[in-house]
Formats: C-alpha cells, sequence, structure tokens
C-alpha cells in the first residue's frame, strides 16, 4: 500500500512537469506584450524595454521557464499587473471559496448519483428506473449556466427563497452548489446504474442469496462495494468538469471565486494571475485523481499486489 | 436413516422464463424424490433446465424467470408456501448450494473468513471471534491447509480447487439438510474434479445429509449417486436407481446419453452421438420431446406427449415403448449390452 502511493506520487513529477510547461508556454505564444501592457498606450519604446528587463522578459525562454518554476514551488507567483499586488494574496481567499464550491457539489453530485444508480438498477426498466434515467438525461444535458439562470429565476426572484447572488451563507450556497452539483449526479447515477446491473448479474451475488443474505445486504454490501469501482473514476473525471464547471457557475451567481477571477484576468491581461489560477486548479485536478487512485486499492485488493 | 423418507419431494414443478419472445418453459413439470441421506443425480445436456431446478428449489429465479407452479415439499413442508423471510432461513442453513464457477462464485471484495462468517452471523448469530473459530474449523474439515492463513486472503490469491473447497466450506457452515452442487467439478482440472468429489462424499457420511448432484457427466454420475433423474426439456425422462440406470437403461435418449460416453471396460467400435440437437424454446416438439432425435419413434410419439409412469422397483419412465398404447415394434430393443471386454 504504501509504496504503491509513493510509486503513484513519483508519476506526479512528468505529469506536473507537463502542466507547467504549458502554462508558461500559453501565456507567453497569446498575442499581446505585459510590459506594454503596464506601462500603458502611450509609453515609449525605451520606457517598455525597461520594464521587459526588469521583469525577466528579455531573458531566452528556457532561462524564463527554469525561474517560473522556481518561483512556483516557493509558492511566490509574481505581481498581479493590476493590482501590483502578490498574486498569491489575490488567489487564497478566492480558492477556499471555489474549494468549498466544488467539495459541496461533488458531495451533492455523490449522495444523489449514488441513490439515483442504486435504484434504478434494483429495478431496471421500471417506471422508477426509466423517470429517473430521463430526469439523469436532461441533468446531462442542460448547460449549467442556464440551470443557474433559471434556479436564481424561478427559486430567488419569483418565490424569494434564496439570495440571488454571493457566497458564504447556507442560503447563498444553496442555488450554486445545485447548479454545479448536478451534471456530475447525472452522470454518477448513470454509471452507477450500470454498474450495478453488471455486479447483480454475477455469480458471486447469487452465492450471496444461496446463503440467505438479506436483499438489502446483498445490494448494499456484496454489490455496492464492487460497483463503485467504475464510479470512482467517474466522480475523479468528474472534478476537472466540475472544477471548469465553477468558472461558469461564479459568474451567474456573481461568487469571488477562483473561476472568475480567471476570466477577469483574462480579460484584462494579468499573465501572472492567469497563470497561477490555471497552475493551481490543474494541480487540484491531479491531487483529486491521485485520491483516486489510492482509494482504489481501498475497495479492490488485487490493484496493490500489481 | 430409513432409505424410504424423503426429505426433499419436488412434484410437477413448473419454472418459466417470461422474454419478449414469449414464454420459456424452463422447468416443464418435474417431479423427483431425493430420499434423505442419499444421492441424487440430475443429468441432461445444456437446456434441459436442471440448474433452473437447482435454482427454483432455493427460489433464487430472479426477474424475468418465475416459478409458475408445482410442490417442492423439504421434510414435509412446502417451500412456495413460505415467506421471502422464511425462504432466507432456509437458504445457507437447512438447504446450500455450490456452483459451477469457483473463479467468479466468491465475492471479489471480501476476504475468505468475512464470507464465511457470514452464514454463522445470519444464521446463528455468532459474532466475529466464535465465526472464525468455526471458519477455521470448516476450512480444515475441507482439507485446505494452514487455514488460520487463509481467513485474511483474498479469493484471487486461491487456486480454482481451492476456491471451491471454500465455496465448500461455506455452503456446508452451518451443517444443512441438504446440498445442491450445480457442476461443481466441471470448471476444475481433472485431477481436482476426483478430489472434490471424494470430498463432498466423505463430507455427505460424516453429516448425513443429502446431495442432489446436477450435472452432465454420467462419470460423476456413476460415482457419486444413488438415485438419478434424466432430464431433457425441462421434463424428467426416466428416474431410476443408479444400478439399474447403468445396467438396463429404458428411455431412448437415457439410452443414447450412455452410447455416447467413452467406456474402458466395454468393448467399443465407436461412440455414438445422439443425432441433432435439443430444440430451440420456441419450436417445441407438441408430442415427445426428444421423439425428433429418436431411433424408436412413431407417429403416436409425435402427436402426443407421454406421461412420467411407474414402471416397477421404483423406476419411473416417460417413453410411449413401456405403455400398453405403443403401436410400433412390439419387441422393440432400445438397448442391448454391448460386450464385456474380456481381461
Amino acid at each position: 500500500m504504501t509504496t504503491y502511493i509513493i510509486r503513484r506520487l513519483f508519476q506526479l513529477i512528468p505529469v506536473l512537469f507537463g502542466v507547467t510547461l504549458l502554462v508558461f508556454l500559453l501565456m507567453h505564444l497569446t498575442p499581446g506584450n505585459p510590459a506594454q501592457l503596464i506601462a500603458g498606450e502611450t509609453a515609449s519604446q525605451s520606457t517598455i524595454e525597461r520594464i521587459e528587463v526588469s521583469m525577466g522578459l528579455d531573458d531566452p525562454l528556457p532561462v524564463q521557464y527554469v525561474n517560473f518554476v522556481t518561483d512556483v514551488a516557493q509558492l511566490d507567483f509574481g505581481y498581479s499587473y493590476r493590482n501590483n499586488t502578490p498574486v498569491f494574496d489575490e488567489i487564497k481567499p478566492r480558492f477556499w471559496v471555489t474549494m468549498e464550491l466544488a467539495i459541496y457539489s461533488t458531495i451533492l453530485s455523490i449522495f444523489i448519483g449514488l441513490i439515483a444508480g442504486i435504484v434504478s438498477a434494483v429495478r431496471q426498466y421500471s417506471v422508477r428506473d426509466v423517470t429517473i434515467m430521463i430526469i439523469a438525461l436532461f441533468g446531462m444535458s442542460m448547460p449549467n449556466f442556464w440551470l443557474g439562470l433559471m434556479l436564481m429565476n424561478w427559486f430567488s426572484i419569483q418565490l424569494g427563497w434564496f439570495p440571488p447572488t454571493g457566497w458564504g451563507s447556507v442560503e447563498q450556497i444553496v442555488l450554486p452548489v445545485i447548479t454545479l452539483g448536478t451534471a456530475g449526479a447525472a452522470v454518477i447515477a448513470r454509471m452507477t446504474r450500470s454498474s450495478m446491473l453488471d455486479v447483480i448479474s454475477q455469480d458471486y451475488i447469487r452465492t450471496a442469496r444461496a446463503k440467505g443474505v438479506h436483499e438489502q445486504i446483498v445490494i448494499y454490501r456484496h454489490a455496492l462495494k464492487n460497483a463503485l469501482i467504475p464510479v470512482v473514476t467517474v466522480v475523479g473525471l468528474q472534478f476537472g468538469t466540475l472544477l471548469a464547471g465553477t468558472v461558469l457557475t461564479e459568474t451567474v451567481f456573481s461568487i469571488n471565486g477562483l473561476g472568475r477571477l480567471v476570466i477577469d484576468s483574462i480579460m484584462a491581461r494579468d499573465f501572472p494571475v492567469v497563470q497561477a489560477c490555471i497552475l493551481i486548479i490543474s494541480v487540484i485536478f491531479v491531487v483529486v485523481n491521485l485520491i483516486v487512485d489510492i482509494s482504489y486499492t481501498l475497495l479492490n485488493k488485487r490493484i496493490d499486489m500489481d | 436413516m430409513s432409505t424410504n423418507e424423503s426429505i426433499l419431494e419436488v412434484t410437477d414443478l413448473r419454472t418459466s422464463f417470461f422474454t419478449e419472445g414469449g414464454e420459456v418453459k424452463a422447468v416443464d413439470g418435474v417431479t423427483f424424490d431425493v430420499p434423505a441421506g442419499k444421492t441424487l443425480g440430475i443429468v441432461g445436456e445444456s437446456g434441459s433446465g436442471k440448474s433452473i431446478t437447482a435454482m427454483s428449489i432455493l427460489q433464487l429465479i430472479s426477474h424475468p424467470g418465475k416459478i409458475k407452479g408445482g410442490e417442492i415439499k423439504f421434510r414435509g413442508k412446502n417451500l412456495l408456501d413460505l415467506t421471502e423471510k422464511e425462504m432466507r432461513k432456509i437458504r445457507g442453513n437447512q438447504i446450500s448450494m455450490i456452483f459451477q464457477e469457483p473463479m467468479t462464485s466468491l465475492n471479489p471484495t471480501y476476504t475468505v473468513g468475512q464470507q464465511i462468517r457470514e452464514s454463522y452471523k445470519i444464521h446463528q448469530g455468532l459474532g466475529k471471534k466464535e465465526g472464525s473459530k468455526r471458519a477455521i474449523e470448516m476450512l480444515k474439515l475441507v482439507g485446505i491447509p494452514s487455514p488460520e492463513k487463509r481467513l485474511d486472503q483474498y479469493p484471487f490469491e486461491l487456486s480454482g480447487g481451492m476456491r471451491q473447497r471454500v465455496m465448500i466450506a461455506m455452503a456446508l457452515a452451518c451443517k444443512p439438510d441438504l446440498l445442491i452442487a450445480d457442476e461443481p467439478t466441471t470448471a476444475l482440472d481433472v485431477t481436482i474434479q476426483a478430489q472434490i468429489l471424494e470430498l463432498i462424499k466423505e463430507l455427505q457420511d460424516e453429516l448425513g445429509m443429502s446431495v442432489v448432484m446436477i450435472t452432465h457427466d454420467l462419470g460423476v454420475v456413476a460415482e457419486t449417486c444413488d438415485y438419478v433423474a434424466v432430464m431433457y426439456c425441462g421434463k424428467v425422462v426416466e428416474y431410476a436407481d443408479v444400478r439399474t440406470l447403468f445396467k438396463n437403461p429404458r428411455h431412448p435418449y437415457t439410452v443414447g446419453l450412455l452410447k455416447s460416453l467413452p467406456r474402458s471396460d466395454r468393448d467399443q467400435e465407436e461412440l455414438t452421438p445422439i443425432k441433432g440437437t435439443v430444440p430451440s424454446p420456441d419450436e417445441m416438439p407438441v408430442g415427445c420431446r426428444f421423439a425428433p432425435r429418436c431411433p424408436f419413434a412413431t407417429d403416436l410419439c409425435h402427436e402426443k406427449l407421454p406421461s412420467l409412469d411407474d414402471v416397477g422397483d421404483g423406476e419411473q419412465i416417460r417413453c410411449w415403448i413401456y405403455t400398453d398404447e405403443w403401436n410400433g415394434d412390439p419387441g422393440v430393443k432400445v438397448y442391448e449390452p454391448e460386450r464385456t471386454t474380456e481381461s
């Protein structure tokens, strides 16, 4: 188990190298000169050059990359072009907002997805099953900004149950979490259903029934533990989609999170902030998938041995 | 134990599967007895309904299958009258079952110990400590070396033969009165097959239980069974004690099965396979199900289904040849014993 985790941690190194390289190149390949941006439209050529030198923008690209990685390793993401404040300070409070939003939404989607999937699988092709799967199809297909706007229209504006914007209080959390969690819940429900259907027809389920095990225990102990393996994979992958979804959800509900910061920074060509945000989101995604891989070994002991 | 007493009496059992193509009668009026302490073999080709019969006894038939009627009397009580809750108390406790595929019949995510202990927990309310003690005893009984170590192992760490032993240990954990073994050796190597059959026999003597042995292998029947029910297309065609069946088989299908079995004690020129194939459910013959493949079939056989009748000595046959209505050759010889090799 421990060796497995250590090995998985080592495998992160090339992934992180790729991520930093991509983020770095992305910013350098996009048109527009940061020095020009800082200095303003009317600045003279010499001013721009001075700024370039002071920021190291005149160094060869590989040198700039090494500097970038060294700084990032020390959580130094440079200064925001817009506010001239350390990027790290800018990101920190917003990072937690986005993490909260992502984690609550994931919990919601796992909870609803699992229950809906199991209930569907237990009675395949029943009215209940078909209804749940149709709802899931809607949930998957609906763009989340549109769902957000509709929820806001019904529950905030017409019924007045929840505030339409902001983040912090319980009332403010409800609508964004539903908006962001719905697609995930739908995907998890469908995955759980097909995985459960596959497991329920296995020989060892028949063995459990032949032993006199109560049907509920057959489903929730014998079947579910086996059925969860592919579901866990989907939860991990879904987390990536979810992080992307925070951008739209935060914009719709005017939440000051990482996603909205990315959009605002791109608009303002605030490169250090954009770089830092993309980097952090990528690292979160990689770490979540590491956790997913590790949790496999808890579900299926065989993986540990390979 | 008296041999006259039956532990299980199945009468006119009917189990169907309701598919889009219509009703498939997998088990169509099956009747047989299992004498207490004895072994009954149920023999037949794939699709003859033998496994479905076994699953029906424990009511493990799931959607779209349904037990349509009949009676399954276990110790004089009709199991089909019991509620699901009462049935759960029978499964794994008084009637146990082992399956064909030891590789997939154990849950891959739980240890051997957890799976055996579960039986003790359900039926005897035993905790982890006492359950483990009993599980070790059972593993020892089925001949698994260092049972204490096996308890914490997962099924994938064991070989096929070992897994089948674990299955047997699990099935016999609560000392059942009846063990249903559904092709328990089909998926195993020949050497392991003999060991497993020997083990089942030994444990049967030790625990005094009855066994229903489902197989397509007449060799297994000869080795382990006291009585045999031969099934064809969801019906029993011949029921006899094992000696009679091998010495004097009467139903043309049984004879066909015996002729297609290689034997070392007979002077066989070549094997004679049964011609044709098992009819598919949607073109089931109206008369005797075996008529299209039977070398003796007459118009009567093709038109009317014979009933399962006593022919004396506790033997039952479903064939027109042994009835008064038989209109074919009156001196027909269904089975002529081949010369025994002189040695």
